[in-house]
């Protein structure tokens, strides 16, 4: 049993990250076991018959032109196979698509209706975790890097918010909602660990979540051909512990103000320089 | 009896005007075999360019952080070798196929509009050229769906671009001219007593193959003239700063491109439910299910198109509306296997090379389609979409599907076209070097993408596996270009010293053995009169009957079939 899975491991998509991936991964599963079933039935005939009935002396071929009791017989089969298909997937789907609460142990910074700072735009069909509780990133694809804006803008407009480039650091056992946007042209969203991918789409807003299970470095990459560098538009999510994330999302605010004051402070110099207004405010 | 003769009106011709011959005969052709074969010739050239833009990538991909071609390089080589095997290899081969046999198979003696015949032929090389031109300047680097903003001026300012866009027009208006062309001639010119019911199913895959270009084709060409006028003239229809959509593009490109995955595929089906009756000595088994089987397809495969789209912002009730119109198609097409199946079962089955291709065409497009209902199941789709799982999907079905009944209509009707037989030791080692080549290629790439590759990367790190997988993909690569290699070989000798054919060296069910090979200018002098979907089986039957219990040979030239050309 143990090798058969290993067997199958192999042939299934990446998993472990999250639990949406995790459930896909096993939707991925159930059907590779039926694919193989009917693979090696159809296969297995084809084979048969082409061994079994090759041209030998003497052998006369049967004038069948059809048989219509057989013909319905593996018509309705083919369906009734696609139809339990169909079934596994619609009991799947919630799991997959719905995401969970945070973890008790997860960061306390989920706010609700995935609101919170960095965030621009609001949508309907976002899918927000059943206590209403998330830490909402937007994610904006550009040729050729991702960036991610976390929540906690310093300014009303959402202006000033921490963000990160590439990585994105992310807290453990806290669903993570991510508001995916694109800066020029398509790109998409693809961390397999974590997973569904989502398209980055210049002028809409796509949403996916995941909820990262343990600490650790996810690898991912755009998946959407962007132009010359999109073998090189690498994106990584780091997950932390939530103290830690905290911690560093605290750091980043802070350098960020520290960088904002040290701007005004020039700007005031260069404007006494030059003549007042010469260099705006932002 | 001079007398009588005189009694009978007559044609004096005046001037007998000389059959034409060499270079010119050819450029000003209406004969439908001659177009028919410029068009096999053009197609399979470029199929060889479009073979080695693929090697070229798998060379790159052989090593992990490959520098062999730059990404520039990388992005115009997929660009290129999509949209030359697309539109400039499958679809126009399956016209040249279908400009050669619809009019012999039909008894007809030339398509209904020979005139546009050619000038369908005429625009699908000037596309080919404008397209390839585009190599000495910029070639289009955006891949073959072109999805704009990256296809936009902004972004791709280079005409290869332009010139991408000026072949799917003129591919486009070539495959509608002739889509317009198959259809009147089968409607029209069918020999007597060839109602619907009697009518070859490769026709039947014809005649569907062109509705379905007649609808889609002009989808794509809209397309394509809104995408050159935001590039060009101002517009902004697919420019998400003015309010446009690049999800429109999405919409229209996959109208288009679903039903073109079954123009591409149905020929080929057509053709496998020719050849596996003659060489099983059967007949097909469910003519009525497979001939609806194809309609079916026909129709569902435009209801499917938002399988592509699954990944953009799509409501849920689409996403579950398309995964079930996705597996309805899966339902008549499972059928035409087991029909094909079932055609083998108690037959006497000949491992003539013919043959052989389209059971491997079974037993890989069995791989692709199956690979096909995990594409279908979104949720499955959100992981494996754009990568190489997909890559290994489409190849399937592509080079494992619409690529092995092309070969295996090569070995079919080779000596019809040519009067010479090609050689059965070369073709089984093609097969089999292409069998061989199509797995290794393309069975290990639905691990690469499940490891996380996705496709369209001119590089890759060496993680895991990937180095070893992509390795063996290589391999397997050039195993199968040697296979296309030894078919060439074939077809260049053959040609020349060739066994000798006959009219009907497979004893074969269809109308375009009861003629010459190669046949005549008239293609018939006279057409019998069609009683079953097997008119070559009643006559060679009437054959044997009259010259009492004699055994019928291939080398008899049946009662009223024409000698000329023999």
């Amino acid at each position: 049993m143990g090798h058969l899975a290993s067997t199958l491991a192999f042939f299934t998509p990446q998993s472990g990250g999250s639990p949406d991936a995790n459930q896909i991964d096993s939707l991925f599963k159930i059907t590779l076991v039926i694919a193989l079933v009917i693979f090696v039935l159809v296969e297995g005939a084809l084979v048969y018959a082409m061994l079994k009935f090759r041209k030998r002396k003497g052998a006369v071929p049967a004038q069948i032109r059809g048989n219509t009791r057989l013909e319905v017989g593996w018509t309705v089969a083919a369906a009734v196979i696609l139809l339990a298909l169909a079934i596994v997937t619609f009991a799947k789907l919630s799991s997959i698509q719905n995401p969970p609460n945070s973890g008790p142990e997860g960061d306390k910074l989920a706010a609700n209706g995935g609101g919170g700072g960095g965030l621009l735009y609001a949508s309907a069909t976002r899918k927000l975790p059943p206590d209403g509780k998330s830490l909402n990133i937007k994610v904006i694809g550009r040729q050729f890097i991702w960036q991610y804006v976390y929540p906690g803008a310093s300014e009303p407009d959402g202006l000033g918010a921490p963000y990160s480039y590439e990585q994105l650091v992310v807290p453990t056992n806290t669903t993570v909602t991510l508001d995916v946007v694109a800066a020029d042209v398509v790109h998409e969203w693809w961390v397999p660990q974590l997973g569904p991918k989502v398209q980055a789409v210049p002028g809409y807003h796509n949403y996916t979540w995941f909820k990262a299970l343990k600490p650790g470095i996810f690898r991912g990459q755009c998946s959407f051909i962007c132009g010359r560098g999109h073998a090189r538009m690498i994106a990584t999510v780091k997950a932390v512990p939530p103290a830690q994330f905290d911690q560093w999302l605290a750091y980043q605010k802070k350098q960020l103000s520290e960088a904002n004051q040290l701007a005004k402070v020039e700007r005031a110099k260069l404007n006494s320089q030059t003549g007042a207004g010469q260099v705006e405010n932002p | 009896m001079a007398t009588q003769l005189a009694a009978v009106p007559q044609v004096t011709a005046h001037a007998v005007q000389r059959e034409a011959r060499g270079w010119t005969s050819w450029i000003t052709t209406t004969d439908h075999k001659r177009i028919g074969i410029m068009y096999m010739v053009t197609t399979f050239v470029f199929f060889c360019l479009g073979g080695v833009e693929a090697l070229i990538m798998r060379l790159q991909l052989g090593a992990p952080d490959n520098t062999l071609v730059s990404p520039t390089v990388y992005n115009q080589l997929f660009t290129m070798h999509g949209t030359t095997m697309i539109f400039l290899f499958v679809v126009p081969m399956m016209a040249g196929l279908a400009n050669y046999f619809v009019p012999l198979m039909i008894g007809a003696r030339d398509m209904a509009f020979p005139r546009l015949n050619a000038l369908s032929y005429w625009l699908l090389l000037a596309g080919g050229i404008v397209f390839y031109a585009s190599l000495f300047w910029n070639p289009p680097e955006a891949g073959w769906t072109s999805y704009p903003p990256l296809s936009s001026s902004a972004f791709t300012p280079s005409g290869g671009q332009d010139a991408w866009i000026y072949l799917i027009h003129l591919t486009g208006i070539s495959s509608i001219l002739g889509a317009i062309n198959f259809y009147a001639t089968i409607a029209n010119m069918r020999a007597r007593g060839m109602s619907w019911g009697r009518l070859p199913l490769f026709i039947w895959a014809i005649l569907t193959y062109s509705v379905l270009i007649i609808f889609a084709m002009p989808v794509i060409a809209a397309a394509v003239t809104m995408l050159l006028t935001d590039r060009h003239f101002g517009t902004h229809f697919f420019d998400p700063s003015s309010n446009g959509s690049p999800i429109l593009w999405q919409n229209l490109f996959w109208f288009f491109g679903h039903p073109e995955v079954y123009i591409m595929i149905l020929p080929g089906f057509g053709i496998v439910s020719e050849i596996m009756p003659v060489f099983a000595r059967k007949p097909i088994f469910g003519y009525k299910a497979i001939a609806a089987a194809t309609v079916a397809i026909a129709f569902l495969g435009f209801l499917t198109w938002a399988h592509h789209m699954f990944t953009t912002p799509i409501p849920e009730a689409v996403l579950v509306f398309v995964m079930l119109s996705s597996f309805l198609i899966a339902v008549p097409t499972g059928v035409k296997i087991l029909n094909w199946i079932a055609t083998l079962w108690r037959g006497t089955v000949e491992f003539k090379t013919p043959l052989l291709f389209c059971a491997g065409f079974i037993a890989l497009f069995l791989i692709g389609g199956i690979s096909g209902v995990f594409l279908a199941i979104f949720p499955i789709d959100w992981q494996v979409k754009e990568t190489y799982f997909l890559v290994a999907h489409l190849h399937f079905v592509l080079v494992g599907g619409s690529v092995m009944t092309i070969f295996a209509a090569i070995y079919y009707w080779f000596p019809k076209i040519t009067g010479r037989m090609l050689s059965e030791g070369l073709g089984k080692l093609s097969f089999w070097l292409m069998f061989v080549g199509i797995l290794a290629t393309f069975l290990i790439q639905h691990v690469i993408g499940l490891d996380g590759m996705p496709r369209r990367v001119y590089e890759y790190d060496n993680v895991g596996n990937l180095a070893l997988y992509n390795q063996i993909s290589t391999v397997g690569s050039f195993i199968l270009g040697l296979g296309v290699l030894v078919t060439i070989i074939n077809v260049a000798r053959s040609v020349k010293i060739g066994v000798i054919a006959g009219p009907d060296p497979w004893k074969a069910n269809t109308l375009e053995w009861f003629t010459s090979s190669p046949p005549p200018d008239n293609n018939f002098d006279t057409v019998p009169q069609i009683r079953s979907v097997e008119p070559m089986k009643d006559i060679r039957r009437e054959v044997e009957r009259r010259t009492s219990g004699a055994p019928a040979s291939g080398a008899i030239v049946p009662a009223g079939a024409t000698q000329v050309g023999v």
